[in-house]
This record gives C-alpha cells, sequence and structure tokens, in this order.
C-alpha cells in the first residue's frame, strides 16, 4: 500500500507499523508517530496501517 | 545547590550537542568543561542516530531531551511522548516557538503544552521568557523548573535584560531558574550566577568557538567564579570613589 514515511511517499508490503519498521530496516532506538499522534513501541505489533498514512519514525539527534 | 525535579546536578553548566566540528570535538567539550547535562534532540531517523546516542550514553552525563522546532502544542506534546520513550527520560525541555525571527517562545502555547506534560507525568523545563507572570502560569501548570532566555537562541548577546532576570530571581527564590539562550561569552554565564540563577544552558557559544573544548571549559570556569562570587555577598556598587586605604595615619608631607 502507498504511505508517506518521514516525509516520502513509499509503497511498502508491511500491514503494520511493526512490520513497516522491519521491512525498512529501522532498528536501535527509535520513536513513532501514525498522522501526528505517538505510537508507543508497545503498540506498534497491533498498530495497522491504512492507506494514505503518514508515518514518522525518529531518532537521536544533535540538539541545543 | 537546588535541586532539578529531585535530582542534584552535579554541576552548574547544562551543554547543546548541536553544531559541533566533529563528534570527537564535541566530546572533548564535554569532557574538559565536565559539564553535567546534555541536551538532545530528536529527528527523522537517516542512520546516523543510533551512533550519535551510544556517543552520548558514554559521556555518562544527565540527558535532557528538547522540542526544539515546535510550533503548535499538539507537536510539542507527540515530541514529547516520543522523546521520552527513545532517551528513558520524565525530562523535557519544552520549547514552543512562536516567532521565526527571534525564535521567542510563544508563552500562551508553552503554558497549555506545560500543563498537558505535567499531567501526564513528565517533569517540564521551560525555555520561556522573562516575564513574571508567565513564570507564575508556568509554575501553577506543574513546573518545577524556569529557564528564561538571556537574549535570543544562538545570538550571543548575553543577558539582554538584567532587570528582570535580577527581578525573576527575587520573585521564585526557591525555584531552580536557568539561563536558556543568549550566552555568548563567559563573562555572560558568571553573570548570570552572579545574579543568583542556578544554571547556564547553552549550546552555539561553544560549538561555534574556534576551540569548542576550550570555550566549554572557560564557560564551566566563568560559572565557577560567578558562582561563588553570588555565594560571597559581593559589595554594592556607588557612584562616587571611597579611600580603600585607610587616611588616618597618613604622614604629613606637605
Amino acid at each position: 500500500m502507498k504511505i508517506v514515511l518521514n516525509g516520502e511517499p513509499r509503497e511498502v508490503r508491511a500491514e503494520t507499523l511493526a512490520e513497516l519498521l522491519q521491512e525498512c530496516g529501522f532498528s536501535g532506538r527509535v520513536a513513532t508517530a501514525v498522522n501526528e499522534d505517538f505510537v508507543p513501541s508497545s503498540l506498534r505489533i497491533a498498530h495497522a496501517l491504512k492507506v494514505g498514512d503518514r508515518v514518522e519514525i525518529v531518532a537521536p539527534m544533535q540538539g541545543g | 545547590m537546588k535541586k532539578f525535579y529531585g535530582t542534584q546536578l552535579p554541576n552548574r553548566l547544562m551543554l547543546g550537542t548541536a553544531q559541533y566540528p566533529s563528534p570527537a570535538i564535541l566530546e572533548r567539550a564535554f569532557r574538559d568543561s565536565g559539564a553535567g547535562v546534555a541536551t538532545v534532540s530528536l529527528r527523522r531517523e537517516s542512520g546516523a542516530g543510533q551512533t550519535f546516542w551510544q556517543m552520548i550514553r558514554e559521556l555518562g552525563v544527565l540527558i535532557l531531551p528538547n522540542t526544539a522546532g515546535c510550533h503548535t502544542v499538539k507537536e510539542a506534546v507527540t515530541t514529547a511522548h516520543m522523546a521520552r520513550e527513545v532517551f528513558d527520560t520524565k525530562w523535557i525541555k519544552l520549547e514552543l516557538i512562536g516567532h521565526t525571527d527571534s525564535l521567542q517562545p510563544d508563552v500562551f502555547q508553552l503554558v497549555e503544552a506545560a500543563r498537558i506534560l505535567t499531567e501526564d507525568g513528565f517533569e517540564v523545563f521551560p525555555y520561556t521568557t522573562d516575564d513574571l507572570i508567565v513564570g507564575e502560569r508556568l509554575l501553577a501548570a506543574g513546573c518545577e523548573v524556569l529557564m528564561p532566555w538571556g537574549a535570543p537562541i544562538g545570538s550571543g548577546r548575553g543577558l539582554n535584560n538584567e532587570y528582570a532576570l535580577r527581578a525573576m530571581r527575587a520573585e521564585f527564590p526557591d525555584v531552580p531558574l536557568v539561563i536558556d539562550a543568549g550566552i555568548g561569552l563567559p563573562s555572560h554565564a558568571a553573570k548570570a550566577m552572579e545574579l543568583g540563577y542556578d544554571a547556564v544552558l547553552l549550546n552555539t557559544a561553544v560549538a561555534r568557538a574556534g576551540d569548542p573544548a576550550a570555550m566549554a571549559k572557560a564557560m564551566m570556569l566563568a560559572i565557577e567564579a560567578g558562582q561563588l562570587a553570588h555565594q560571597a555577598d559581593p559589595i554594592e556598587a556607588r557612584d562616587m570613589a571611597e579611600p580603600s586605604t585607610p587616611v588616618i595615619g597618613k604622614a604629613f608631607l606637605s
């Protein structure tokens, strides 16, 4: 299905958020949000993706 | 030293982790200064995040994630939740930017976001202005720390409104107060300490200096000097001279 991942349109096979992370090779310390709502890591397996979902995957970065 | 949400800080320097010429220089700035708190952020994962996280962990400092760049309550609250999970801390430096050029906080949204996050169990470090009423509202919303700006972020102008910062210190004698943003020189950091502030948070002044590690150390020394001076009860400034050498007993030679 077509989704938007970190601002880029993507065609993915994943049906859940957890599968998406695996499919796109995200590991380590990341946090997720779908359609601007935070999705805790414990809920990623149960979180079904829908066509057009806007998924954000963020990681630690330098900051002031 | 006042505790920050029950935590005793090792010292009074909070140092940002952005804009250094290299990760090695960032690391040296922390090691040479001994800064006890590192501010960090979250950005879209591009592969560099995990290496950065590993390095920050090895510094062995307290981590203060920020919501830099957020312009709405919703955005800041979501970012805070993501930061809590990634960095495994209840601390959040709450930034809600209201103006593009000055990066002045939007204090109305700031108070609202602080209330929501406090109710969600966060320990909020709000980046705010030197407005006393906003400070009161933030405390009423559950904040136990206030972080007024000295000057706009990255400007290096120092303490733009010393009068207001002095008033803030007097108004909230028991609240940990941090000068966050605007510091450019060690003398600015020393001044903040002389005013009785509890800590200083800075980034650009160190990271963009020609020798960031040396500047970080200079900042820490200035903070120590300023704090010691504050405790030592400085004299009042006066307009006229007052001889320091005793007049009595001076030989009559004219």
